[in-house]
Order: C-alpha cells, then structure tokens, then sequence
C-alpha cells in the first residue's frame, strides 16, 4: 500500500509544468513542499486500514481492562460447583467452566493483570533499554563492549526459561508470583532489542553535523544526548516497544499457563487456559474464550506495531 | 578466521559462567533451609544434619558452593534432584523424545519457512506473497500458550487425526502436530527475513550481471541469488533453537509429552532446586553450543564477518 503511495506522490509532484494556472502550481508547490518524517508517517498511517483495526481493537481492550464493570456485573469469582459446565444464562453469555464460574466474566476482568503487566514490563524494558542503548551508542569502546556482553548474557539463557528461574528465585514461596514480581521478571529480561535499536540510531546521529556544533558549544555528554539525540532516535524505539508489549502480554500468559506467572487466586487468561486446556476433553468453551481473548489482544498490538514500523520506514516511501 | 573462532569461543566462555552463575543464584540463595527441604516433614537429628552439611559443603560460602557445583557440572556430573534421582540419567532419558520434537520443528521450520520465503520474496506483491505475510503475521502474534492447547482441541480431540495424549514414547505420527506447531514460530520468522533478504538482494548488481549474461534463470536464482540471501536465515536458526527450547516446555506440557520440557516444569512445581538449575544449565549449554555453531558458519559463508 505504500508503494503505491510513494508512486503516486512521484507521479503528483512530476507533472509537466506549464501555464497551467494558480491551481495546478499551487498543488505542485504543495506536493513539492518537504514534509517531516512523522507527518509522512501520520499520512501513511492514516491510510492504512490496518492501523485504524488494530488501534480500535487496542483502544477496547484497554477501556475492558481499565473499566471492566462497565462489561459485566460479576468480577468472575463468584463460582458454585453446582453450575459446573452449565449452559450460557444471563449475563453469562459463554456459559460457566469447571468450577462454576462465569466464562465471559472472568475473560473480561483477566484483561486487567494482562494489560497492567504488559504495560509494565514494557515501560521497565523502555528505561533500561533506552539506557543502555544510549550510553553505549554514544562512549562506544569498551562501554560497549561491556555492555554487549551484559546483552550476550542475558539472552543466553531463552526468554521463558530465564523468567522461570528469576519468578521462581524472587518469590520462593508456593503461592505463586504477584504482578509487581513477574512485571520486574519480564522488564529486566526483554529489553535487549530496545537496547539495539536505540543503539543504533544514536550511533547513527551521533556522525551528524549538529552533535559535532554542540560538543563545539560546550554541550556536555548528558546535554547532548537528551537534547539532541534522543529526539532523532525516538521513533523506531517507540515501534519496537509497541510489539514489545505484545510479546510481554504474550509470555505473561504462557507464565501463568505453566504455573508460575500471577498468583492462582488471580484472573488471568494464562492460568484459565491453563485449567480448560487439561479438561479440554469435557468441555471446549472454556478453553476458547479466554484463548480468543488473549490473542486477539496480542495481534492488535503487534498489528498496530507493524502497521507503525512500515510508516515509519524511510525504504518504502 | 582462527582469531574469529577464538573469540568467539571466549565469549561463549563467558557468557556460559555469568547465565550459568545467574541461574544457580536465583535458585539457591533464596533457599531456607535445604537440609529441611530434603528431609520433609521428619525432623532432622544433628549427626545427620553434620553429614550432610559437610557432603554438600553447605557451611562454605556461597561463591565456593557455586565452584563446587560447576566443577562438577564440568565433568558431567550434575548431581541429584531432589527425589534422589540423578539429573544427568533423567536428562538422558528424556532427551531422545524433546530432540525429535525439536529436530521435527526446526525441519518444518527451514524447510517451509525458507522455501516459502524464497518465493514470496521473488514473486512480491503476489497473491502469494501477501497471503504469506496474513498467515505469518498470524501466526507471531498468536502466542504459543494459545496455538498449542487449540491444536490439541481441533487435532486431537474434535477431529482426532492424531492421537489426543502423546504417551511415553511417541512415535513419529503423535509427535507430528506438537511439531508443527512448535515450529511454527520458527516457519514466520524465518519466512519473513528470507523473503525480506532475497527482495534485496535482487536489486543488487550482481544479479543484474548475472542476467546481463544471459545467465538461465534457474541458475541467476538458484546458485548466486540463494547464496547470499540464505546468510541471515543461518544466524537466525541459532537464535530460533533457543525459542524452540522455550516453546517446547509449553508445548510439551499442552500435549503431554514426557520430555525434557515436561521434566523442568514438574521440577519447577515441586519447587527441586536442583533439577531446575541442572536442565536450565544444559539448555544453556546446548544454546551456546548452537550459537557458536551457526556463528562460525556464518563466518564461512560470509568473508566480511571473519574481520569485523
């Protein structure tokens, strides 16, 4: 779709001059004016049927995890074992599960530990990977190097693996994890792409012509990073936490699934799909809802991500 | 290339100590009482509790122990879980049945995901192309937790194509589906960055020489295009084994298959210590092992690397 786009806005701005009238050259001195990188984004996006899903899927799934009494009446832990695999009734619209609670309801309020913890980890992800990203971007030599290795060893370990431990670890007791220890657990190991890619584009700024007038200015290290590359840097880092938090919200689920995620007493899709998944030769539904939920979640972030990334990329304009 | 490979080893060296040293720190110093842990509920007597202590060297300072403990990790032994059994024996028991899973995964993965990738990335804006991209974009958003259980649903016990429970020792047939999705992951990944490097790799001008000469297309494609457009995907199948090794103990434990995946999590519910910190090292060092693999690899399919 943006090929096509960057093709047509070639064709607008090649049209033959001539005495065409104040019309016509208005428009060509309009299409020839240079736009910024985000408002060339912001049009692209604008125009991308994917973005516009993606963003009203996300935009709803944030409102149920924020207001989910807005959605449904009870918070899913009103369960009797007498309503064990009972038919849909009520406000109930999926029927219960095997303990007797309420499908729908629980789907609705697992929202909230799922978005909280994605959020979180994500924003602990954003500090220490915009930390690293930068200092390391900007001193290069051994700073790098040390870093590096920092990242080598981190991600030695895979990803579910290493936050199995670190949960296990921080919180020996049987009770299972609560959100601010498995939010910590995740922030601390998935901030590794941030940290490349912010890396990368302050190496790349930092050869700009304007870094070299700061330092000539007297601008120290601190001054020039926040106020001269970070702005340059942002935007690819901002993409690259958008999937982040799908990914999070993703591996926070399959933590719960294992066991080792949110405390049991909490909703949490991870621990529901969990449950349904061993019974699933009883009964299907409760497997499924909280399952489309889930996904459905992941996809319009990483949707969302996806349609931004292509915005923003300088190849496809 | 030699200074390559040594360094290259000396930083899988150093990684191997620092992932293996954090792994034995989550699990170990944050323990109450191990002596208390291996006995239970029956109270422990002093002889007993002096015995023990000095053959676990547990009255040595934490930094010894871990010296200890990769001493011994070094020349195989991996020491007992806490039920008695010796770790390495339950590894090697079972090995055999997460490596065809893997093995499995990892083929469909290539295999699907490469040739897939090749031709969505020489035929673009196809049909072909862009129903590849819908279903890979589908299939890295959907979470593994999610894939896994479903597929057991639709396969197993709605269609029954294959059978629902794997049992202890599947054959080739029951582990197919565990499979395929296991390598799933793989396949979009690995389908996307072939499609991403062979589109271009198509604008370069070799190629364009190639077919300045006449070359048949086949040839233009299949020897010089493929060559180097193949060199991203070999670094990718290191980092991919690493996700398998993730996968696998969800879809281990989705389809009850009694492998390694399935032996960590029951090791992680009943809380042993050391068959956690035992299988999680070995993973490890298989990783490693794969990375500098296909990292030396990489080095000989692409001169520019053996210098950086």
């Amino acid at each position: 779709m943006s090929d096509v786009e960057s093709v047509a806005a070639a064709e607008r701005v090649d049209e033959p001059s001539g005495p065409s009238g104040g019309r016509h050259a208005a428009k060509r001195a309009k299409a020839a004016k240079p736009r910024s990188l985000a408002a060339d984004a912001w049009r692209d996006l604008r125009r991308n049927w994917v973005f516009w899903v993606s963003a009203a899927l996300v935009l709803v799934i944030v409102v149920i995890a924020v207001f989910p009494g807005l959605f449904v009446d009870n918070d899913g832990k009103d369960c009797a074992l007498s309503r064990q695999y009972g038919r849909p009734e009520g406000g109930a619209i999926f029927g219960f599960n095997f303990q007797g609670c309420d499908i729908y309801a629980r789907a609705i309020y697992g929202a909230q530990p799922s978005i909280l913890v994605g959020v979180g980890a994500t924003l602990i992800s954003a500090v220490i990977g915009a930390f690293f990203g930068m200092t390391s971007g900007y001193f290069g030599g051994w700073v790098d190097a040390v870093l590096s290795r920092m990242v080598d060893i981190v991600l030695a370990i895979p990803l579910l693996l290493a936050a199995i431990v670190f949960a296990k670890g921080l919180n020996p007791t049987r009770e299972g994890t609560g959100i601010g220890t498995v939010v910590i657990v995740l922030g601390v190991l998935n901030w590794t792409t941030a940290a490349r890619v912010m890396r990368s584009s302050v190496i790349a700024a930092k050869s700009q012509d304007f870094v070299a007038a700061a330092r000539m200015l007297g601008a120290g290290p601190g001054r020039i990073m926040f106020r001269h590359i970070l702005p340059n840097s942002v935007a690819p880092f901002i993409v690259v936490l958008t999937i982040l938090l799908g990914i999070n919200i993703a591996t926070e689920a399959a933590l719960s699934f294992l066991g080792v995620g949110l405390n049991p007493n909490q909703v949490s899709w991870g621990g529901d799909i969990s449950h349904a998944a061993i019974r699933v030769q009883e009964a299907a539904t409760p497997l499924v809802v909280p399952s489309a939920f889930l996904a459905l979640t992941v996809l319009s972030f990483i949707m969302l991500g996806d349609a931004v990334r292509d915005a923003f990329d300088p190849r496809l304009r | 290339m030699f200074r390559y490979i040594v360094r290259r080893l000396l930083q899988m060296v150093l990684t191997f100590f620092g992932a293996t040293f954090i792994v034995y720190a989550l699990m170990f110093a944050n323990q109450g009482d191990p002596i208390q842990v291996l006995a239970g509920e029956r109270p422990v007597s002093d002889a007993l509790r002096a015995e023990l202590t000095a053959r676990y060297h547990l009255d040595k300072p934490f930094i010894v122990q871990y010296g200890y403990y990769m001493r011994g990790m070094l020349t195989g032994d991996f020491g007992e879980s806490l039920t008695g059994r010796s770790i390495a024996e339950m590894m090697a028991q079972a090995w055999p049945v997460t490596a065809k899973l893997a093995l499995m995964a990892l083929i469909f993965a290539v295999l699907f995901g490469v040739t897939a990738g090749v031709v969505a990335g020489i035929r673009r804006s196809g049909i072909f192309d862009h129903v590849t991209l819908i279903v890979t974009l589908i299939l890295l958003s959907i979470p593994i937790v999610v894939l896994a259980p479903m597929a057991r649903l639709l396969f197993g016990v709605k269609l029954r194509w294959v059978p629902a429970t794997a049992g202890a020792e599947p054959n080739l047939w029951a582990l197919l589906v565990p499979a395929l999705i296991l390598g799933s992951l793989a396949m979009a990944t690995q389908l996307r960055v072939t499609r991403a490097s062979v589109a271009e790799n198509l604008r370069a001008d070799y190629i364009r020489t190639a077919r300045a000469k006449g070359l048949k297309r086949n040839r233009v494609i299949g020897v010089h295009l493929l060559r180097n457009s193949l060199i991203p995907v070999v670094t990718l199948i290191g980092v991919d084994l690493g996700g398998l090794m993730s996968g696998a103990i969800i879809t281990e434990r989705a389809f009850n298959i009694p492998g390694v995946g399935s032996n960590l999590f029951r090791g992680i519910q009943t809380e042993d210590g050391p068959l956690v910190v035992g299988f999680v090292s070995m993973l490890v060092i298989i990783f490693l092992m794969a990375n500098l693999i296909v990292d030396v690899l990489y080095a000989v399919l692409d001169p520019r690397i053996r210098y950086e």
